[in-house]
């Protein structure tokens, strides 16, 4: 059985979100390991954060308490934390190589 | 009604992500992000948020992505180079990935009774009044800590973008 009948129930399942939210978390993940700009795979990391942000709420609204809109708000916050340092590491990176590709900032590794 | 415009807003993320990962142009991907995002935002109304959608929009879709956005304009890059891949990685990705969200979907049918439903308007603890409560009593020293953070990561980015002054 993939989904209840339309008319057993009123609204949307739950389900439905939690789906959503893998889908999203898994096309993230697809972004993350597929792309080779890092700008690109910086915003895959963005989808993960929101994907999981939803099923938060999607939880805050089946039991009832907005304690999980007070976790994706403190998701948000790191997330913007994390964009501004980032960016700044992105921007750095640049300078001192000319180059996005991921392949090629490889320093720690050879 | 309900379903209609949760289906709407779904697909809407759905397909702005698979652009965000199709795109070779950063560009792109970026104007995909907000797309996701804004119909997130959407979703998290429906199920009660208001404070975390109208935040949403605001941090995420305006804030965070205009950093983005002031960066790939910055740089101006243009498209990435077609990556050289294993033959496998091309052809088991798709699939995998797919077997992975079927994972995960057949999990949660299985722990979540099917009858949860969800009604626009039912819970309406997400307003910024009892977010506001809940985070000024009970979570006051986190929210405390995330100030800490901001300022760490505001002088963290400072000090990695500036220029060097000699």
């Amino acid at each position: 059985m993939p989904f209840p009948p339309f008319q057993m129930i009123a609204g949307v399942p739950l389900t439905w979100y939690l789906t959503l939210s893998a889908v999203l978390f898994a096309l993230g993940v697809a972004g993350f390991l597929f792309r080779r700009n890092i700008i690109t795979v910086f915003m895959s990391i963005e989808l993960m954060l929101n994907a999981v942000n939803l099923t938060f709420i999607a939880f805050s609204y089946k039991l009832r308490q907005n304690d999980g809109h007070i976790f994706s708000f403190f998701v948000m916050v790191v997330a913007a934390a994390e964009a501004a340092v980032g960016l700044a590491i992105i921007l750095t990176v640049f300078k001192n190589r000319q180059t996005l590709e991921i392949d090629e900032v490889s320093s720690l590794k050879d | 009604m309900d379903t209609v415009v949760f289906l709407i807003f779904a697909a809407i993320a759905v397909i702005c992500a698979v652009n965000l990962v199709v795109q070779t142009h950063p560009i792109a991907s970026a104007l995909s992000l907000i797309g996701v995002m804004g119909s997130l935002a959407g979703i998290y109304l429906q199920l009660g948020g208001e404070f975390i959608a109208a935040a949403q929009l605001v941090v995420y879709a305006g804030a965070i992505m205009v950093l983005f956005v002031f960066v790939i304009m910055l740089l101006n890059e243009g498209k990435e180079r077609k990556a050289r891949r294993r033959l496998w990685v091309t052809f088991a990705g798709l699939p995998l990935l797919l077997v992975f969200v079927a994972l995960i979907h057949n999990l949660i049918l299985h722990v979540l009774p099917p009858s949860d439903s969800v009604q626009f308007g039912v819970f309406t603890g997400g307003t910024a009044e009892a977010i506001g409560m809940k985070l000024f009593t009970g979570y006051l020293l986190p929210f405390e800590v995330t100030s800490v953070l901001i300022l760490i990561a505001i002088v963290g980015a400072i000090v990695l973008a500036r220029k060097e002054v000699d």
